[in-house]
């Protein structure tokens, strides 16, 4: 059964951005206790900025300097505390790779690393376009790899992580986007896909902010007649196989849906899975291709690689056939 | 501060290194994966702080005030290993039973502290202990605990940047609990540091960079003592600049062909040469 969902977008518009940092200065107002690190880019006058002016005691800059960061990071963990710890864009999974894998994977400590301006969203060209980390993420094993659908998910993402044991990347694409979700009183479990909206003829398997792209194809193919289901993934790492199973047994037909290289991140997780399974079933990936992205406005970008709802609901017809 | 050491203390310090290393080389000739190299020449450091420094108990490894001892330069576990052993907690055949076993490893070349519980950090990676130690210096602020952080860092490793990101961290964050120790055995895997990526006036490098630094001879157990003696006691409310002891060692020492030589960077020793190096390594403590 599908959750409640909203396509009353133009109403519903909220950053994931800003949601996370409310979050965190509503953890610490309510007493929780948690240590934040961050690299000189979060503004004093975003939520983020409150807390650390709010909190200076628990707060801790590194400035542009990110592998100390993570690498701190991990000892703020070992030495007791849970650590949420925000990076811009591609510097997390580029400059900071190694501290992922060996000081937060590897030593398994409880830091929950937040990726902000994820995929395209930064602007300003292929520097600052984070498109690898879904590949990179998906082969550092322990990690859990959570990419919420909105505002509200992230939200739910940050309160969630505060009591998971382990380490957790939380990616935000886009900062003002629209909400998925009508309310947040749906199941939400790391691990478990959701079904945002029901049909049969195909999937849209998508994640982050492109869960709402989908949303909108799906909208656009009923129109012409088709019943299209759509699946919010969210968590990249563990992929829920039992979800993609199911969706490539009822539709035979998949289109996954991600704002990174399409190599090694979620359609290349989708696809290993049905292979190696023996499912038959149509399959096409949208995403970001085998190139350094042009450079143009976000909505022109998406535009240019197919990945707003025009390019997947033409993807899906041509597949559909 | 702790009251002075005593002549009759050093020599006791310097017979517990002098049966470290020659467990160490032994126990090479039995798992054939050492470093060697780095190994005998930050011995005696770890003997002074594990002897008579550390503030550690281990039947309760986990104690949250105990101080912390990071080994940056992971590849040198195996002295941790000879330590551990000769504190009781394993046999040495234990170790070499549980040596890169698959499903049976604890121990491995570099050291895992999901296996042995009296290892702080998994490490191996370079450049990644003392920004760790910098968290967890922090971190001890923050919850207003009073330890102190030793963390270990080779002469070749401090080309990994990092390093110099986290002296620069400490140094802005004042963290007076946190003492850097440089083993500057002058040698890196290929060649000489020098040649291979200088990192000389070391001293005056990482002083600009905010630290307090000390320098000690790594390999006499006098000096290495009066260093660790002269540490401030730890105080996690007082800013203070962090300390950086560099400590000057040779690389192999105690091993007369092994010493300054950088092909004993990594490789296990031979069952055949056991003998012979550890006849170098009595002839050198006879010597003293």
């Amino acid at each position: 059964m599908a959750v409640q969902t909203t396509f009353n977008f133009d109403q519903m518009l909220s950053n994931a951005r800003e949601a996370y940092g409310e979050e965190l200065l509503r953890m610490a107002d309510e007493g929780l206790s948690f240590v934040f690190t961050y690299t000189d880019n979060v503004a004093m006058s975003t939520a983020a900025g409150k807390m650390i002016q709010k909190y200076p005691d628990r707060c801790f800059n590194f400035g542009i300097a990110e592998p100390d960061q993570v690498g701190a990071s991990c000892g703020l963990a070992l030495a007791g505390n849970v650590v949420y710890s925000q990076v811009f864009g591609p510097f997390l999974p580029l400059r900071a790779a190694d501290q992922i894998h060996t000081d937060i994977a590897y030593n398994d400590v409880n830091v929950r690393l937040i990726g902000t301006h994820a995929g395209v969203t930064a602007g300003g060209g292929p520097t600052h376009n984070d498109i690898a980390d879904l590949a990179l993420y998906r082969a550092i094993p322990n990690l859990t790899v959570v990419v919420p659908a909105d505002a509200g998910q992230c939200v739910r993402t940050i309160r969630q992580s505060y009591d998971f044991e382990g380490p957790m990347i939380i990616r935000i694409n886009r900062g003002g986007s629209p909400d998925v979700y009508a309310s947040n009183d749906y199941e939400f479990v790391f691990g478990k896909a959701i079904e945002t909206l029901p049909g049969s003829d195909a999937t849209i398997i998508a994640t982050g902010s492109c869960v709402y792209e989908g949303m909108m194809a799906a909208k656009k193919l009923q129109e012409k007649g088709y019943s299209i289901r759509v699946i919010d993934m969210h968590t990249i790492k563990p992929l829920d196989y039992d979800m993609i199973a199911k969706c490539a047994a009822e539709t035979g037909c998949i289109v996954t849906v991600e704002e990174a290289s399409i190599n090694g991140g979620l359609g290349s997780g989708v696809a290993e899975f049905l292979m190696e399974n023996g499912y038959h079933c149509k399959f096409a990936r949208v995403g970001l291709p085998d190139e350094f992205a042009l450079l143009g406005g976000l909505e022109e970008v998406y535009h240019y690689y197919g990945m707003d709802a025009d390019g997947i609901a033409a993807k899906l017809t041509r597949l559909l056939g | 501060m702790p009251d002075p050491i005593t002549a009759a203390e050093i020599r006791e310090l310097e017979d517990k290194a002098y049966k470290l290393r020659k467990d160490l080389l032994t126990f090479s000739t039995r798992i054939n994966m050492s470093h060697l190299g780095g190994e005998l020449s930050l011995m005696d450091m770890v003997t002074a702080i594990y002897y008579r420094y550390l503030n550690y108990d281990f039947s309760d490894p986990k104690w949250d005030d105990r101080d912390r001892f990071i080994l940056s330069k992971g590849h040198c576990s195996e002295d941790l290993y000879m330590i551990f052993a000769d504190k009781g907690l394993y046999t040495i055949d234990y170790i070499v039973d549980h040596f890169e076993t698959l499903t049976t490893a604890q121990f491995g070349q570099h050291s895992n502290r999901k296996y042995v519980p009296y290892i702080e950090i998994s490490a191996g990676s370079l450049g990644h202990g003392l920004p760790i130690a910098v968290g967890y210096a922090l971190g001890a602020r923050y919850r207003k605990k009073n330890y102190r952080i030793y963390c270990v860092v080779g002469d070749g490793e401090l080309a990994e940047g990092t390093n110099w990101e986290a002296m620069m961290a400490a140094a802005h964050y004042n963290l007076g609990n946190l003492v850097l120790i440089i083993d500057k055995n002058g040698l890196s895997m290929t060649g000489f540091t020098k040649d291979v990526m200088n990192i000389d006036p070391l001293d005056e490098r990482i002083r600009a960079f905010g630290f307090d630094v000390r320098q000690c001879q790594g390999n006499d157990m006098k000096s290495v003592c009066e260093a660790l003696d002269a540490l401030p006691e730890p105080d996690f409310a007082t800013p203070r600049k962090p300390v950086c002891i560099i400590s000057n060692t040779t690389k192999g020492y105690g091993v007369d062909f092994m010493e300054n030589n950088w092909k004993w960077h990594g490789g296990g020793l031979a069952k055949e040469q056991l003998a012979e190096a550890l006849a170098s390594l009595e002839k050198k403590r006879s010597g003293k």
